[in-house]
């Protein structure tokens, strides 16, 4: 069995508001996520996805409940949790090379004692956690700016980019800090069609490779069936998770899957679950 | 029924409203040649409307020509007059007060907008300090500081500290949230955010404010050195007003517009070098 990587247990959270009266954006939530899982949250808009992912990554408080993560209750942001957000995030004043190298900033690395410390070229006398070096900054940022293809584009500033490649240096950044978990808040929502069908096929490609942990957020149910492993329908007002379905679709994944009648089948099947429940929430 | 419907005589269909091609407007700036012979244009037709005024028997008892403005001039040069001494006194009192007011404002407008309780201490005195001019100081700092060049001083600070919080402080209240919210997951605390993101995003604002300020602090200037004072710009233009001196008041006008435009187009430029990312 894989290791558990995030525990949700029992989480509530209501938004307080005098005047249009409170919301319950969370009610008794509970999900585990294990490591190396593809975890896809679909469900209509107000069902507190955006809310539950905010909370993980320690951006919001929640009033009862537990989360942890590694074991350790999550108390704030922190490098182990990359974050991805829909409007990119990217710093403006920054280039792409600065915007991915800023990620790393306050990143510490464990040096183990022994090792060689660039510093003094000497062996390190016990194990220390240090921030990057320059160098290894660099190495990192060339190294996700090829794997999302933007080479050339080192020293482009975010405006002079398309929105498709706004969010692959976004996720080149999220990579780049090599956090155990990546939150994604409906990160290909706001793209046109054509860019968000390749970039779904590459992060199928650099999940394929490095089977790196995340946590996706989105309202598209087929792309949610195309990426997860797992998915968490959530239903809205107030949020609860109503179901979690495995998607056992095989490896390797691409545009074509969609045609699979499993495919086709599990993503009706989920779409018809989420459309009931937003018809619930319109009455 | 249907037989009646037939039996109408038929009215002619009038024909369709005729659209015709139509240009929409162009709201591109046109071409930098077509952009820069129209100011050219501009000038030269300002200054051709000058000549025309300045020989009309009614205006030029007070208005002098371009030659004689030039004259006046030429005259200050030769003879190393009073002109530069003015120009120098007064832009010495610009770059003081407008440089303390701006190096005062803007450690202000970032503990505004950083911390709510200085905000809330603060906001009432700058939204009321603000929509009184300046000029209405004048007085009161006479008062305190007599007719010193402090006080000229304080008044251009004070002029120039106010639009420069007020600009100042509204960029850093437009900060981006979501960039926020990103520094904090890579794991900046809230002295880095500060540094990391809430300086770059309000210096913008920083090159604004400080371009109102200029212009606020010239008006401030000239109005100050029109009481109590010999030297500066604003004297020498009414010291030459009372010897009926046309040329000399003209030459201090376009002076002060020379200096404000030069001013603003350094900082203009200071701007495009340094906010390229915008």
């Amino acid at each position: 069995m894989a290791k558990k990587l995030i525990e949700i247990s029992h989480v509530n959270k209501t938004y307080r508001d005098k005047t249009r009266g409170d919301t319950v954006a969370l009610d008794d939530v509970s999900l585990d996520i294990f490591e190396n899982e593809f975890v896809c949250v679909v469900g209509p808009s107000g069902c507190g996805k955006t809310t539950l992912l905010n909370i993980i990554a320690g951006l919001e408080r929640f009033d009862s409940g537990s989360v942890s993560m590694n074991g350790a209750p999550v108390v704030g942001p922190g490098p182990d949790r990359g974050v991805i957000f829909q409007q990119y995030a990217l710093f403006p004043w920054m280039t792409v090379k600065k915007n991915i190298e800023y990620g790393m900033k306050y990143k510490k690395v464990r040096r183990p004692a022994g090792e060689i410390d660039p510093k003094t070229n000497a062996p390190r006398e016990k194990t220390e956690y240090t921030k990057l070096t320059k160098e290894e900054k660099r190495a990192l940022s060339e190294k996700y700016i090829k794997m999302v293809n933007l080479q050339g584009f080192e020293n482009a500033y975010p405006k002079q980019l398309s929105g498709g490649m706004k969010q692959r240096v976004a996720i080149a950044r999220g990579y780049a800090v090599a956090p155990d978990v990546l939150l994604m808040d409906e990160p290909f929502g706001a793209l046109d069609a054509q860019t968000r069908a390749q970039l779904q096929e590459d992060l199928l490609v650099t999940w394929q490779e490095e089977k790196k942990t995340c946590f996706f957020i989105t309202h598209d149910v087929e792309e949610a069936v195309l990426l997860a492993t797992k998915i968490v329908i959530m239903s809205a007002r107030p949020g609860k998770v109503m179901e979690i379905v495995d998607v056992n679709l095989p490896y390797p994944r691409n545009q074509a899957t969609k045609l699979l009648p499993e495919f086709v089948e599990m993503k009706n099947r989920i779409w018809n679950t989420v459309y009931q429940m937003y018809l619930e929430v319109r009455k | 029924m249907a037989d009646l419907e037939k039996n109408r005589p038929q009215a002619e269909e009038p024909a369709p409203p005729k659209v015709k091609a139509r240009k929409l407007k162009d709201f591109s700036d046109g071409t930098r040649a077509t952009r820069i012979t129209l100011n050219v244009v501009s000038v030269v037709c300002a200054v051709i409307l000058w000549l025309v005024l300045s020989s009309s028997s009614s205006l030029n008892t007070f208005l002098a020509s371009p030659a004689q403005v030039w004259e006046a001039l030429q005259e200050e040069i030769a003879s190393n007059g009073r002109y530069f001494k003015d120009l120098s006194i007064s832009l010495q009192r610009v770059m003081i007060g407008f440089g303390t007011g701006f190096i005062c404002a803007i450690p202000v407008a970032f503990l505004m907008g950083w911390y709510p309780k200085v905000r809330n201490l603060l906001e009432p005195w700058i939204q009321f300090l603000r929509t009184i001019p300046p000029l209405a100081m004048i007085p009161l700092v006479i008062l305190a500081a007599g007719l010193t060049e402090k006080a000229k001083y304080i008044i251009i600070f004070i002029a120039s500290f106010l639009v420069v919080v007020v600009t100042v402080y509204q960029g850093i209240r437009q900060v981006d949230l979501t960039l926020v919210k990103a520094a904090y997951t890579f794991g900046a605390r809230d002295m880095n955010l500060f540094l990391d993101v809430m300086v770059p995003e309000a210096f913008p604002y920083i090159l604004v404010g400080a371009r109102l300020a200029v212009a606020s602090s010239l008006t401030t200037l000239i109005a100050a050195e029109m009481t109590g004072t010999i030297y500066g710009l604003g004297a020498r233009i009414q010291l030459a007003q009372q010897y009926m001196n046309t040329s000399v008041v003209l030459l201090g006008i376009i002076t002060i517009g020379v200096i404000g435009y030069i001013l603003d187009k350094i900082l203009l430029l200071l701007e495009a070098r340094l906010t390229r990312w915008k």
